[in-house]
Parts: C-alpha cells; sequence; structure tokens
C-alpha cells in the first residue's frame, strides 16, 4: 500500500522563473470554463485574447498604450511593498496626480513644451506624494496601519474629484462632468504617428529600471530592501526604518501620481471620473506577478497590457464580454500566490504507515502549512 | 504497566538529528525528569508525544496501546497535557474562558456556569484562582497555574511541564513543587523537562538524560548524585577556552546610571541599573532568565530607549539615542535572537555591511565590489561556510552567529555587548565564540557578556554582575565568587550584594 | 421639518442595512483574525448573484439565498488563500475583490448584454408593521431584509459571545498558537468565520439589488465594502458598537443626500467624504492602542 504524502522540500532554483507560467496555464484552464459559458471555443477565445493583439501593428500598439499606466503603477506599489509598506493607496495617488495634471495642463498654456511637460510631471509626483503623506506620517509617527488609511482615501479622493468635476471644473458648454482640456504644449508628445502611444511609456520603462537601479544599486534601495524584510533587523543594524519607509512611502505615491499625469495629458486630455479603471489595484496584481523584482514587474506590466487589450479583441471577435481580461487578472494573481508557496512542498508517493487502532487519526492534513 | 511508553523515537529537522532512537519510559504517579543541555532534544520529544511533531520512527504506546497522536487534541484525548514554556493562553480572555477553550460541548457557551466548572476543579486540585480574571491581569506564576488547570480540566492524568522554573521566581518555585506533588499524590505522572540538577533532584522520582538527541541513561534519584548527573548531561568537564591572567585596570568605557527601562508590556524591567565596564574586562550580567536582561541588551543597542538614566559611552551621552549612534560611538552588539541581527532574505555580504552602510556607499550608491570583498575576507577571517552572495536563511545556526560576530567586531568596537552568545549553538561553535569574546577583551575591549549559562560566566568573566527582577543585586570578582552564592543571588535570596553596585 | 426628519430617519435605516450587514461580517473574519478585503468583491458579487437568481425564478428569496450562497463560497476561497496557503490578507483579500467584481460583470454581460439602462426587476416591498400610524408607520415601513441585519446584531453578539463557536473564534483571532494547544481547529475555525463572514457580506450586497433599487449597476457598492473596513475599527470591533457605526453612516449618507434633493447648495462630496476622514482621524487617535484582534493580519502556520 502506498499513499500520496506532502511534505516541504525547496523547489530548485530553476523553478522558480517557471512559476508564473505554470500559474497562467492552470489560469487559462480554469478561465475556459468562462470562455465555454460565452459559447465561444476556449483555443479560438486565447488566440484572440493573446496572439491576435500582437499580429496587428494597431492593436500590438495599443498593447503598449495600456500597459503605460500600469509600468507606472507596478512600479510604485513595488516601490513600496519593497520596503514593507503595504499602499495600497496607489489608486487614490494616481487620480492626485490626474488632478494636478488637469490644472497645471490649463494653465500652462504659454509655455514652450519642453518646459511644461517636465512641470506637468513634477507636479503630479509632487501631487502624488502629498495624497500618500498622511497615511505615511500615521504610520511611522503613530503606528497606524496604512493599508486602511491608504484604501479609505482612494475613495476620498473620487469624492475630491467628483466636486471639481460637478462643480467648478464642470465643462461650461457640454455641462459634461470634465475638465476643460489641456493645452497642447502640456500633452505628453505622441512617439508613433497615427497612434495613441506617447511619451508615458518611455518614461515607464525609464521608472522601472530606476526601480531596478535604486533597489539594487543604492544605498537607499538596500535600506529598503532591508526594512522590508526584517524591519527590526534592519532597525538593530542603526538603519533609520521610519526616515525609510517615508521615503519609499513617497516615492511610490509620486510614482502613482506620474501615472496619472500619464493618462490625463497622455490620452483623455481632461480629467473624467473614470480616469483611472483600478489601475492602482492592477499595480498590486502587477508588483506580485513581478516578485516585486523590477523587471519582473515590467513584463507583468505589459503581460496585464496584453490582457486588456486581448479581453477588448475576444469581446468584438467571439462576442466574449471583455471582462474576462479582468477575470483573467484577478484568477493569475491569487494562482500565482498559490503557486509561489506550493513550490516549498513536493507530492510522493510513500508506504502506507500501518495505522493504530485508534479511531483518532484522522485529519493528518496538519502539515500543508507554510513555513 | 507504564503510563507512557516511547520505543525508538527519531525525529530529523534537516540536517539535525533532534532525537535519535530515544526510548522513554513513565510509570504512573511518578514525577520524571527529562534532563539535558539546551538542545539536548527533550523539547522536541515531548512535543512528539504531544502532536505537535510527528515522529519520523518509533512507536507511543499509552497505557500499553499504541496509539497513534497526531494533533494535541488527540494527546489530550489519550490523557496528555503539556504546559509549554511559552504560555498559550490567550490574554484577552478570562481564566475561566480559557480553562474550557477547545473543551466545550454543545452549541452554546454560558460564562457564569464555566466559571463555576472552573472554579470546582480549581478547588478539587488545590490551585488558587479566579475564574472571571482576565489572564492579561496575571502574573507569570499564576498563568502558569492557570496552564497546569486547563490540563487537569481536560482529565490529564501524564503532564508535561517544559522548563517550567525557568520563568518563575523562588517562592513560585516552590508553590509549582507543592502542586506537582499533590497531583502525584493523586496518582497523575509529570514529566519535568529542565536543565537545573538542584530542581530536578529536589521534586522527581527518577531521571531520563538527553544529550545531543540520544537517551544516555535513566536512573533513580536515590541512586545518583548531582555531580553524576552533570557529568552525563554535559559529558564533558572542561571548557575548550582559558582565560588569560587578571585584567589591569582599565579606564571606564561605559557607564550606566540610574537606568529605568520599560519592558513592551509597559512595566518596569530595568530598576536603578548602575554599572561600568572597563577597557580590557569581561563583565557578565548573570542571572535566571526575563529578568530584565532582554531589556538591558536593546537598551545597550539603542533599541529600547530607557525611561530615566544615563547612558555614556566614553563620556559620550547616548540616552535616547538610535542604534547608528550607538555604533558610531564604538559600540559592537550581538544579538539575543540571531534572526533579530540579521536578515534571512538578504545575502551574508549585504548582512555584513549593513551596520556601517555609510563606509560602504559612494554618493548614495553602493560600493558593491568593496562589500563583496569586504564579505569574503570576513567569511575567510570567520571561517564561515558560505559564499558572500549566499542568502543568510541558508546558513546554519553557528555560520549566523559567526556572521553576527563577525559584523560586529570589523567595526572595531570598544565597547561590546553580546547577549546569549552561544546559545544553541554545538560545541565546536560555542568554543569558537567565547574564544572570539576573550582574544577582544585581551586586545583591550570592554565587554558586557548577558549570560544565563553559569559555567560560561565562570569561565569568561573578570567581574560578575547579578540581575534580579531588573535590579542588579551586586557586582563580586570571579575568582570570589561561588556558584552557590551566585545561585542565590540569582534567586533574590542575597540582598546584601546590592550595596557593591557599580565599580567600587 | 417634521416631513424631513422622518424622511431622514428611515432614509438612515435603508441606508445602514447593507453596511450593518457587511460590517457584521467583516467583524467574524476580523474577529477570528483575518483582514477581508475581499468585502467589496463579495458584495458586489452578492448584489449580482441575487439579482439574476431572484429575477430568474421569481422569487426574490432564492435570490437573497443564492447570493448567501455565493458569499459562503467567496469566505472559502479567502480561506483557502489566507488561511490553507498563508497569502499575505491584503493581496489576497484584494484579489478576490477583483476576481468576483471581474466574474460579476462577466455574468452580466453574458446575460444581460450591454443594456442602455440597468435591467430591473419588481424589488421586495416594504413591511407595513404599523401601517397607517403617522410617522412611527413611516418611520417603521422598512424591508424585511432590514429587520432582518437589525436582529442580526444581538444574534452575532449571542453568537461570538455565548456559544462555543464564538469563543473559539474570538481566540483564534487573539491567539492562534494558544487555540490550537487548547485543541482547537483553529483552521476550521477560521473557515467557518470566513464563511459566514462571506454570507453576510453578499446578503448587504443583495439588499442592494433586490430592495433598495430593484436593479444590478455597475456602480451598485461604490465602495460601501470599504465603508465597512472603515466601521469595524469605529466599532472597535463590538457588535452592537457597529449599529450605531452604521446607523451613524447611514445619517450622514441620508443626510447630505435630503440636502440635496432640498437643492441647498452644500459641496455634498464633503458629506460623502466625512465618514472617511472621521474613521482616519480616529485610527490616529486610537493609535497604538486600537484594540486589532492581536492575530489580525497573520497567517497561523504550525512549525
Amino acid at each position: 500500500m502506498t499513499r500520496l504524502k506532502i511534505e516541504r522540500a525547496t523547489a530548485p532554483l530553476w523553478v522558480r522563473p517557471l512559476i508564473p507560467v505554470i500559474a497562467a496555464v492552470i489560469t487559462f484552464t480554469l478561465t475556459a470554463t468562462l470562455v465555454i459559458l460565452a459559447k465561444a471555443n476556449p483555443l479560438e477565445a486565447y488566440y484572440h485574447f493573446l496572439i491576435a493583439p500582437l499580429s496587428s501593428r494597431v492593436s500590438a500598439i495599443e498593447v503598449l498604450v495600456k500597459s503605460t499606466p500600469l509600468l507606472l503603477v507596478g512600479a510604485a506599489v513595488t516601490f513600496a511593498f519593497s520596503a514593507g509598506y503595504w499602499n495600497i493607496g496607489a489608486e487614490g495617488q494616481l487620480y492626485a496626480g490626474a488632478v494636478a495634471a488637469a490644472w497645471l495642463g490649463t494653465i500652462l498654456g504659454n509655455l514652450p513644451a519642453l518646459i511644461a511637460v517636465p512641470v506637468m510631471l513634477l507636479g503630479g509626483f509632487v501631487a502624488g506624494m502629498l495624497w500618500a503623506l498622511t497615511p505615511a506620517l500615521l504610520k511611522i509617527k503613530l503606528a497606524v496601519d496604512e493599508v486602511v488609511t491608504t484604501l479609505l482615501l482612494n475613495t476620498v479622493i473620487l469624492f475630491v474629484v467628483s466636486y471639481l468635476l460637478n462643480g467648478p471644473w464642470r465643462d461650461p458648454v457640454s455641462g459634461w462632468p470634465q475638465s476643460p482640456e489641456i493645452a497642447s504644449s502640456a500633452m505628453l508628445p505622441r512617439l508613433l504617428p497615427q497612434a495613441r502611444l506617447h511619451l508615458g511609456f518611455v518614461i515607464g520603462l525609464l521608472v522601472i529600471v530606476a526601480l531596478w537601479f535604486i533597489l539594487s544599486r543604492t544605498s537607499l534601495g538596500l535600506k529598503m530592501r532591508a526594512t522590508g524584510l526584517g524591519m527590526e533587523a534592519a532597525r538593530f543594524a542603526g538603519v533609520n526604518v521610519n526616515r525609510t519607509i517615508l521615503t519609499a512611502a513617497l516615492i511610490s505615491g509620486g510614482i502613482a501620481g506620474m501615472a496619472g499625469v500619464s493618462e490625463v495629458a497622455g490620452i483623455h486630455f481632461h480629467l473624467i471620473d473614470a480616469i483611472s479603471p483600478g489601475y492602482g489595484y492592477t499595480g498590486i496584481i502587477i508588483a506580485m506577478l513581478g516578485g516585486l523584482n523590477p523587471f519582473g514587474v515590467g513584463l507583468a506590466a505589459l503581460f496585464i497590457g496584453l490582457l486588456s487589450t486581448g479581453g477588448q479583441t475576444v469581446s468584438r471577435a467571439l462576442g466574449v464580454p471583455a471582462y474576462l481580461g479582468d477575470v483573467v487578472q484577478a484568477a493569475l494573481l491569487l494562482v500565482t500566490l498559490g503557486a509561489f508557496i506550493l513550490q516549498n512542498y513536493r507530492l510522493r508517493w510513500v508506504a502506507n504507515e500501518p495505522r493504530s487502532s485508534s479511531p483518532l487519526h484522522a485529519a493528518s492534513g496538519n502539515e500543508l502549512k507554510p513555513d | 504497566m507504564p503510563a507512557i511508553q516511547m520505543l525508538g523515537i527519531t525525529k530529523r529537522f534537516d540536517p539535525v538529528l533532534a532525537n535519535d532512537h530515544v526510548d522513554f519510559s513513565l510509570e504512573p504517579g511518578e514525577i520524571h525528569a527529562l534532563l539535558g543541555e539546551n538542545g539536548a532534544g527533550k523539547t522536541t520529544l515531548m512535543r512528539i508525544l504531544y502532536g505537535l511533531y510527528h515522529a519520523d520512527e518509533g512507536e507511543i504506546l499509552v497505557d500499553g496501546q499504541l496509539a497513534h497522536i497526531t494533533s494535541p487534541k488527540e494527546a489530550i484525548t489519550l490523557g496528555i497535557g503539556m504546559v509549554a514554556q511559552h504560555f498559550t493562553l490567550v490574554p484577552s480572555l478570562s481564566v475561566a474562558e480559557n480553562v474550557v477553550l477547545g473543551y466545550t460541548r454543545g452549541l452554546g457557551f454560558d460564562p457564569l456556569a464555566a466559571q463555576q466548572n472552573v472554579a470546582e476543579a480549581a478547588a478539587r486540585f488545590g490551585i488558587k484562582t479566579d475564574p472571571a480574571a482576565l489572564v492579561r491581569h496575571l502574573s507569570v506564576g499564576e498563568r502558569q497555574r492557570i496552564e497546569i488547570l486547563k490540563a487537569l480540566y481536560r482529565n490529564a492524568r501524564v503532564l508535561i511541564m517544559d522548563e517550567p522554573t525557568s520563568v518563575l521566581v523562588p517562592q513560585e518555585v516552590n508553590v509549582l513543587f507543592e502542586t506537582l506533588e499533590r497531583l502525584r499524590a493523586a496518582g497523575l505522572s509529570v514529566i519535568f523537562i529542565s536543565h537545573k540538577l538542584n530542581e530536578v533532584m529536589a521534586v522527581c522520582d527518577r531521571i531520563t538524560v538527553l544529550r545531543q538527541g540520544r537517551v544516555v541513561g535513566t536512573v533513580d534519584k536515590t541512586e545518583t548524585s548531582q555531580a553524576e548527573l552533570a557529568c552525563m548531561m554535559v559529558g564533558r568537564e572542561t571548557f575548550g577556552v582559558v582565560r588569560h591572567g587578571e585584567h589591569p585596570q582599565g579606564q571606564v568605557r561605559l557607564r550606566l546610571d540610574h537606568l529605568n527601562a520599560l519592558d513592551n508590556k509597559g512595566l518596569p524591567a530595568l530598576k536603578q541599573v548602575s554599572l561600568e565596564v572597563q577597557a580590557g574586562e569581561i563583565l557578565c550580567i548573570a542571572g535566571v532568565s526575563g529578568n530584565g536582561q532582554a531589556e538591558l541588551a536593546r537598551v545597550l543597542a539603542g533599541t529600547l530607549k530607557p525611561a530615566e538614566g544615563r547612558i555614556l559611552v566614553e563620556d559620550q551621552d547616548l540616552t535616547g539615542s538610535d542604534p547608528s549612534r550607538f555604533l558610531a560611538a564604538g559600540v559592537g552588539r550581538i544579538p539575543e535572537e540571531r534572526h533579530e541581527g540579521t536578515i534571512g532574505e538578504l545575502s551574508v555580504a549585504e548582512n555584513m555591511v549593513l551596520e556601517r552602510l555609510d563606509d560602504f556607499t559612494r554618493n548614495g550608491l553602493l560600493d558593491r565590489n568593496l562589500i563583496r570583498r569586504h564579505g569574503e575576507q570576513l567569511i575567510a577571517e570567520y571561517q564561515i561556510k558560505a559564499q558572500p552572495t549566499d542568502r543568510m536563511r541558508t546558513l546554519s545556526g553557528g555560520n549566523i552567529q559567526k556572521v553576527v560576530l563577525a559584523r560586529a567586531l570589523s567595526g572595531k568596537p570598544r565597547f561590546l555587548v553580546a547577549s546569549q552568545p552561544t546559545r544553541g549553538l554545538d560545541v565546536g561553535a560555542t568554543e569558537y565564540v567565547r574564544s572570539k569574546l576573550l582574544e577582544q577583551r585581551d586586545q583591550g575591549v570592554a565587554v558586557l557578556l548577558i549570560s544565563e549559562d553559569l559555567d560560561e560566566v565562570l569561565a569568561l568573566a573578570d567581574r560578575i554582575a547579578v540581575i534580579y527582577e531588573g535590579r542588579i543585586v551586586g557586582v563580586i570578582p570571579t575568582q570570589e565568587a561561588s556558584l552557590e552564592q551566585l545561585g542565590l543571588m540569582m534567586s533574590g535570596a542575597c540582598p546584601q550584594g546590592a550595596a557593591r553596585g557599580g565599580n567600587s | 421639518m417634521e416631513v424631513l426628519l422622518i424622511g431622514l430617519l428611515a432614509a438612515t435605516l435603508r441606508v445602514a442595512t447593507p453596511l450593518i450587514l457587511g460590517t457584521l461580517g467583516e467583524l467574524f473574519a476580523e474577529r477570528a483574525g483575518i483582514l477581508n478585503l475581499g468585502i467589496e468583491g463579495t458584495m458586489f458579487c452578492g448584489a449580482f448573484v441575487g439579482f439574476v437568481v431572484g429575477g430568474a425564478t421569481g422569487n426574490l428569496w432564492f435570490g437573497v439565498l443564492a447570493a448567501i450562497v455565493s458569499g459562503i463560497f467567496a469566505g472559502l476561497l479567502m480561506g483557502l488563500m489566507s488561511v490553507r496557503l498563508g497569502v499575505s490578507q491584503h493581496v489576497s483579500g484584494l484579489g478576490i475583490t477583483l476576481l468576483l467584481t471581474g466574474l460579476s460583470l462577466f455574468g452580466f454581460r453574458l446575460i444581460y448584454g450591454e443594456p442602455r439602462i440597468p435591467p430591473s426587476i419588481q424589488p421586495f416591498t416594504k413591511l407595513s408593521i404599523l401601517g397607517q400610524v403617522p410617522i412611527l408607520g413611516e418611520i417603521l415601513g422598512q424591508y424585511a431584509l432590514t429587520y432582518i441585519a437589525l436582529a442580526l446584531v444581538p444574534v452575532c453578539w449571542w453568537v461570538l459571545y455565548r456559544t462555543n463557536f464564538g469563543l473559539q473564534i474570538r481566540a483564534v483571532g487573539e491567539n492562534p498558537e494558544a487555540a490550537d494547544a487548547a485543541g482547537v481547529n483553529v483552521f476550521l475555525t477560521r473557515y467557518l468565520a470566513l464563511a459566514i463572514a462571506g454570507g453576510l457580506m453578499a446578503a448587504g450586497g443583495a439588499f442592494l439589488s433586490l430592495a433598495q433599487l430593484g436593479a444590478f449597476t455597475y456602480g451598485i457598492i461604490a465602495g460601501r465594502g470599504w465603508v465597512c473596513i472603515a466601521l469595524i475599527i469605529f466599532a472597535n470591533w463590538q457588535p452592537v458598537r457597529v449599529l450605531w457605526g452604521a446607523l451613524l453612516f447611514g445619517g450622514v449618507f441620508a443626510l447630505q443626500l435630503r440636502l440635496q434633493t432640498l437643492g441647498l447648495k452644500l459641496p455634498y462630496e464633503a458629506f460623502l467624504a466625512l465618514p472617511y476622514l472621521v474613521t482616519i482621524a480616529a485610527l490616529a487617535v486610537a493609535g497604538r492602542n486600537a484594540t486589532y484582534p492581536a492575530a489580525l493580519l497573520k497567517a497561523y502556520k504550525r512549525e
């Protein structure tokens, strides 16, 4: 007699990068059920979902357009999480940046783009930082849990935006709840003819590189990683943990704010209340999928950008609701997180132990616990 | 028939063999000591019996019946109770709620009825308690009695006590021993885990000695002596390190002036502590664990701010400073918990530079070559079995401690505070750490060593300061110290030494 | 003035209902040591499932029941992630919110396509307990679910403080090691608490689609789940205080609605944001002293 036993064993190093791939396969298998429910062939659907968007120039560029804010929020979340600061507020910080961009964009009209664009980015950065400041200060001064405070401020800024759009900034001509269009010199320049891809994408890539550089090459980065991975030990070793957390939180907020600038000044050209379909939360998915590794995060952002575009492609081609993209993203997050934990276990056939006559040996699955 | 028989129990925690074919037998109505040094495998064996670990090999018989114990719940059903070293009580619940928790039937819970039941059970076993009181308001000794009551309430006939006296003051130890003898008289069996010979001789009927995961032997109390037990337990008579000569009077490197500090529950942990440590000496803080040593170490590391008093390191006032200023003032620190000092997911080389990051940084950028070379150099110098790029968590306990030591000493400290630096290490690593401490002393560093191991204290210290309930009850030169006197002072029985506090 | 006040009180109870249900749910999760940020998605899913099943079967109570079942599954999924696998509670909770929101929207598109006006059903009718009695009759003319929510407050108190299961929940949320050592199945207790939590949250969502609106819209929950997260802190993890907190939040919300309909030129957003800001301020004041369940956010692992 043999039975299956779960035991703890660290997976070989080469397995680690494969885990997102395995998780993706599992996820797509699970979500195939939805495709079938939508009366479509899963293989065909996944072709339109994953491959078709890359097969034409227009849609491939659209993937990059979709990835632009994701690169930024992914980097923003990674920055905070690396230092052990659970910034759930990238969404709100993005809106803060968007508000700043909508405001600056209308008053910078007389300046040349060479000045206006950097000022826009800087303004968004500062706005995101300011929106991130209160929870960070509460965290380091009063030990108030940042998860709840950053989360609540996400909703608060939606009310701020709603006030602005229904009040002082309401479009006087159309009466739509949208701010006046920003000056053309404040718009982020387009990178390619006849495509929406704009400077924000390059900035996103640069921010990813900067994230890598700061985390792995600078003193601040080492302090952040030390704080995130072992706060007490970092404090013991003389790292100013509070200052490190504050720095990470503010830079994180600033980058998220730039994502808001990127959407306002690169895509919409005015503030609307639906400027973000939850990018800030997607940023958390991206940071976790990328394993908090800057380049992993970059790849994850591009992949999620593909999923968002693919959701629309598959919707147009086969009538499968575009929300398939959202479901796949979230499912992928959960499956990947589970897989990263389960890699520490393996299944093995073992000889069946002789059991006692005691009726009490049930439920011995207790060993499947993460370390 | 024995109440418990454990046959050929083997448990491996890679790479350590924690229990190696251990046989153990417990008679009804006896108090049986499980004696051994830290890491001998006593607790592991008992955690297997209580269903917290699963043995890799071996069998357990309860009342002669083969038993397959896979959870504490099953152990409890078989009449086995355990009082762990760290109490497993829920502080926000009442005594009664804690006692009946997990041992209730039906749907409803009636707090008053539960209190009534618990009060009756407590009276039956002669345990004094207030069932309505919240556990968070109880003293350590009272909490321990709740733990015992909890096991008895579940009809335990075998009670495992894991180092029950390590957290108790002497009066409470006496209460505990009285309680245990009452239980024995009522026919219960007790397994008493300890490494303290006098306690074992005072209260136990038989003694099983473990060393490095193996049973050395089981003896009757009447047929053995403390000396024989010590021999069985330690297996060696001497330490491999020798302290050279007496230290000359050096300049004072550390001065603590009427220091008061609170523990993390907000209770006074250090009371009016005044001490001086001179260059070229090792001053040992001896005491039973939990008497303020942890807080003293944290105060000297800069991670706990004293409530009152002053800390002077070579005339620099460091009171209320951050750890970075302690480091800058030439204080080297070896923390009590190794994971308190190192970060498992960072590399060995990164851990080694964390305390002096500025020396390895240029314009905010890490000098990665220098960091790697520094790592390689310390690894070679301290014979650490690791590569500079290895994750810290992949190292063994001894190697982690060497990294901590290397980091602290590479900063060329003028004053070194080491807290339980050899706890949990194997013999080789222990001797290495001790020789390094002596080397520092001989080089003129002022060393403050906090240790609960009296043999270590006597082997290394120039002077010994005894701490009891947060106070320094006396400072004596080692050559004037006897085990008996230290034992008395550590148990608070000898307050006359208090007048000699500080450096006379 | 009197009319205004009566309407205000009636609206307060109505607005508070989903908050009471959601927060009581979160209470079970957090008292067991799990911060369930899946609440927003669970409520959304409950609103959707309740609406679909209620509409399809023609029996709104079947809708409520189906919503509760969906919530239980959501809770068990949270348990799988955070209890069994020990994934960070923040991330798994948010992941579940995103997943359930996506699934509900996917299902909505599948069933209803892209309608220009949200599909609607004949919602629950209000009970008229005191019939035509003036004032009281109007205030108490509420949906049955509102009365159920109010009744659940003492029920939840009773479960937490007067049942063995409640004792176990409180113990695993404060000190799971101790509970385990005492023979409590920590994992099972947490799973059950999360299942109850999910059922309550989903019922809160179903109230919105089946009673208050009689329709399903994309913005049906609109952050109410996050309000519950705030409320639970505000209520200091006490069932009865949950009621007062929800009524207070509901009252502020109802007040701004009234003021808006009166045409008062007030920035009503300030009113809406107020509860959030008050919660943050309360957290800042409580600071380190906030009596979080001690084991909140900590995955329990056996060695």
